[in-house]
């Protein structure tokens, strides 16, 4: 099923990108068209912060998760480096795991 | 070529290639073997896409749903080649290569050079997509065996690595009122929907807020 996933997920991927390549631009350049494609990437990543951090299947629930991503807004509001961010946010998980 | 887009493209090639690493850390961490997380950053090779393959899967997710939110996060790709096309005109194999380089940074670098010389843009968008290519695959190799060696994900703080990476990720994005907005209505929306939908499905169903938020685009 993983292995469904990974190939699938990886020939859409190209494929968007090769028929974004060949399509002619206009195609693409309607404002309202733009204005959705510019917004979508915004809504699901904020959908999988969200998930990501109290979801436990279908349950929501509040653990170590979020205060590792408290962490990470704190160091991104500090304009830290990515790899920064997600070291502080993952050690502290780790600590409030361990106790 | 100016030196000004080599060495921008190098930097950038290192910074952001290096991230793979953590790429490779969260896929593993989510459940993905080894060879699954490598699979993922030489075919599919586009860091928002891959971390949500990983964290739809790792949460439960089907395939189905980890394809979608791939895929609904793998459009803008599209948006950028299309924007590539006329100052790359390229053909053939050549065509095949600019499109699976063409991610967030390399439409960036060439964009930010495109008025000054049209030359170095397009040798900017080649070595910017390349080098991430190489560096991105190596680290996320380097970071996928780092974290087989490590075992329970939890106990090593890893479970919020993901939804860190999310938050990364989406921050350079939240520039404005609307892309604000969009953002908290997709939060409350991903959560209402947690408890009601198999996990992945209400990650997939914030694309509406997008379209709600874009619709009223005046044209």
């Amino acid at each position: 099923m993983i292995w469904s996933a990974v190939i699938g997920a990886s020939l859409l991927a190209f494929a968007f990108k090769y028929l974004g390549q060949s399509i002619p631009q206009s195609a693409l350049a309607h404002p309202r068209i733009a204005k959705i494609a510019d917004l979508i990437p915004t809504a699901l990543l904020a959908g999988l912060v969200a998930v990501q951090t109290f979801a436990n299947k279908s349950e929501l629930v509040v653990d170590q998760r979020l205060a590792g991503l408290a962490v990470a807004a704190i160091a991104l509001y500090l304009r830290a480096n990515f790899l920064v961010m997600l070291i502080a946010a993952t050690v502290t998980s780790a600590i409030l795991h361990q106790i | 070529m100016s030196r000004a887009v080599i060495r921008d493209s190098l930097s950038i090639s290192i910074a952001v290639g290096t991230y793979g690493a953590a790429f490779g850390v969260a896929s593993v961490a989510a459940g993905l073997s080894l060879l699954q997380t490598c699979a993922l950053s030489l075919l599919l090779f586009s860091g928002a896409s891959q971390f949500a393959v990983a964290g739809v899967l790792g949460a439960g997710g089907s395939a189905v749903s980890a394809i979608m939110a791939s895929a609904l996060l793998a459009l803008r790709n599209g948006f950028y080649g299309a924007r590539m096309a006329p100052l790359l005109q390229v053909r053939g194999v050549k065509r095949l290569l600019a499109s699976q380089i063409t991610i967030d940074e390399s439409t960036a670098i060439a964009l930010a050079h495109e008025q000054s010389s049209k030359d170095d843009a397009r040798k900017g968008f080649w070595l910017t997509g390349g080098g991430i290519y190489l560096f991105w695959n190596l680290a996320t190799l380097l970071g996928a065996l780092g974290a087989n060696a490590l075992g329970d994900p939890a106990q090593w703080g890893l479970d919020a690595t993901i939804p860190a990476a999310f938050l990364g990720l989406l921050w350079p994005r939240l520039t404005n009122t609307r892309a604000r907005l969009v953002a908290v209505g997709s939060v409350a929306l991903a959560l209402i929907l947690t408890p009601l939908l198999s996990p992945g499905l209400p990650i997939i169903a914030c694309v509406l807020i997008p379209i709600i938020a874009g619709w009223r685009v005046r044209s």
